[in-house]
């Protein structure tokens, strides 16, 4: 029987690996999701038949409660606001691992038949993760849902602090180590855990939300990895490195993005580096355009590039870019989509949103194939982006900046900026693109921008 | 002590598995990967299920904390990336 189980998980394991292996492409994905939920049901319905399991109504409630949830939270929300819910999904599984591993603690043998030492290291490893992993993603979802008393708070000695309440956190673990039986000591665990998964997160800024929901996902799956240990369960074990190796992966594509280490996103720093003063850039350089001048620009095009930055979601400018996008392909125009891998709040964000707009996903291309074509590209529209389009980081070496990949889209022809002011993006330094010679600053709402052009376009 | 050995290399090996498949997945694709490799880390579900199970109250009640939570995870993952990538396969 107990074979039999163990064969259940391996088989759940390996349909997640073949989920992993769909969404290499969108056509396989579905179906790839599909595999992964039907090894979770396998995992589900095996694990109803073991033989511990003396009544199921508390089972039946959790997960009544939990899928009415999840199905609510899936169904209702909106494409721009899908950071949120995965770092609320994150902070869930991470504080599921927190409660199993407690529970596995209480009584030897019924939820666990890993060795008493193996059993102590696991859990206490899994409910510091957990609890770092659910508060982290507690603070991160707080931020990017906009609730305004959370801000990026940074004070003097935070880092000691932190390396204190982590030194404090081990020292709990021993007496869990010495004796599985010391539950209260691994409840101080998760207890300092949580303040010391608020305080990592707190002094993170909004752009570097990709890098914390990357690694919070990483985390996440590692602390099911480590209940996975506490149990004494392969197939916990091989899904939670699975998630583990996913969220880092996708963490070093997000750093890498940004030129920076992970180790400096962490902690909160910037690059050093003097910016140029902003009035020396834009003093009297910078173009102001009206959307009747740029249908006019327009008319006579043959490629457009779109670039989107995370201005795009918070105007839900998504579905009039796809109908300007249609009107320029019903005049023959080639439109395109240029898409920096940091551009919103998380890894893939535009490109959900331009997909639920129904823009097909050969016209979004990753930055480093639409750089080569910004030389022959006519018009650059940038809607709601501004880092990740800043020349400076390629010809300012002493920029905060320099170093970190951009769109090229100064090489353009002409360049459309639609922005609502002049203000800095989150590297806080001013962007020369704005003031160069072949920029037009359309200033306004990303929404409202795009929806008087396309009526402009349509008029003349 | 075989036991953990086996935990360990079953865990080494895994994320190598991972590191392999998961380098394919196209970066329009990457949001999906986040949150359908969460739906996936709801695998503690499993053990919240036998710890909710159990003739224990204590257990009982962080086996049904726990459920809630892995349970909210996987079913809110799966869904959501359907929703996602069927919005992916709609056109191309």
């Amino acid at each position: 029987m107990v074979a039999l189980t163990n064969l259940a998980y391996l088989l759940s394991a390996v349909l997640f690996i073949f989920a992993f292996k769909g969404l290499a492409h969108p056509r396989t994905a579905v179906r790839g999701n599909q595999m992964g939920a039907l090894g979770m049901l396998i995992a589900v319905v095996t694990t109803l038949f073991d033989k511990h399991i003396l009544s199921f109504e508390t089972i039946i409630g959790g997960v009544i409660v939990g899928g009415a949830l999840g199905a609510i939270l899936a169904i209702r929300v909106e494409m721009t606001a899908m950071p949120q819910l995965v770092a609320l999904l994150n902070g869930f599984g991470g504080g599921a691992s927190v409660f199993v591993a407690g529970a596995a603690l209480l009584e030897a043998g019924v939820l666990s038949d890993a060795p008493p030492l193996q059993l102590a290291v696991a859990t206490v490893l899994s409910g510091l993760i957990g609890s770092v992993t659910f508060w982290g993603s507690a603070v991160a979802f707080a931020k990017l849902q906009g609730i305004r008393w959370v801000t990026d708070l940074r004070f003097g000695g935070q880092h000691l602090i932190n390396g204190l309440l982590l030194t404090a956190a081990i020292a709990c673990a021993v007496p869990v180590i010495m004796d599985p039986t010391n539950v209260l000591f691994y409840w101080a665990v998760v207890a300092i855990a949580a303040v010391l998964g608020l305080l990592v997160v707190i002094p993170i800024g909004g752009a570097d939300m990709p890098v914390v929901i990357c690694l919070l996902n990483s985390y996440s799956g590692l602390a099911a990895s480590m209940t996975g240990f506490a149990l004494g369960n392969n197939g916990l074990i091989i899904s939670g490195s699975l998630v583990g190796a996913s969220g880092l992966i996708l963490t070093k594509t997000m750093c890498k993005a940004m030129n920076r280490s992970m180790t400096n996103v962490l902690f909160g720093v910037m690059a050093g580096g003097v910016a140029a003063d902003e009035d020396s850039v834009y003093a009297g350089k910078v173009k102001s355009t009206s959307p009747e001048e740029v249908a006019m620009l327009l008319d006579d095009v043959r490629r457009v590039v779109i670039v989107p930055g995370y201005g795009l979601a918070v105007s839900q400018a998504q579905h009039i870019v796809r109908d300007l996008t249609n009107l320029l392909e019903a005049r023959g125009v080639v439109v395109e989509f240029g898409i920096h891998p940091v551009a919103g709040r998380m890894p893939g964000h535009m490109n959900v949103l331009l997909a639920e707009a129904d823009i097909p996903y050969e016209k979004m291309i990753e930055m480093d194939a639409i750089n080569p074509t910004m030389v022959e590209t006519d018009v650059v529209i940038v809607i709601g982006a501004n880092d990740v389009v800043n020349p400076s980081a390629r010809t300012d070496p002493n920029s905060p900046i320099a170093g970190m990949p951009v769109i090229d889209v100064d090489k353009a022809r002409t360049v459309i900026v639609v922005k609502r002011s002049l203000s800095p993006g989150f590297a806080g330094i001013p962007n020369p693109l704005f003031a160069a010679p072949n920029t037009l600053m359309l200033f306004g709402d990303g929404k409202k921008a795009m929806m008087d052009l396309v009526a402009a376009i349509k008029e003349g | 002590m075989e036991g953990l050995v086996a935990g360990i290399t079953v865990f080494v090996l895994a994320i190598f598995v991972g590191f392999e498949v998961i380098q394919k997945v196209p970066p329009t694709l990457h949001t999906p990967l986040t949150s359908g490799s969460n739906a996936i880390s709801g695998i503690t579900m499993v053990g919240a299920i036998m710890s909710a199970g159990a003739d224990d109250r204590m257990m009982t009640i962080l086996g049904f904390v726990a459920l809630v939570f892995a349970t909210t995870n996987v079913v809110g993952g799966f869904l959501v990336t359907n929703r996602m990538l069927q919005m992916f396969k709609r056109k191309g």
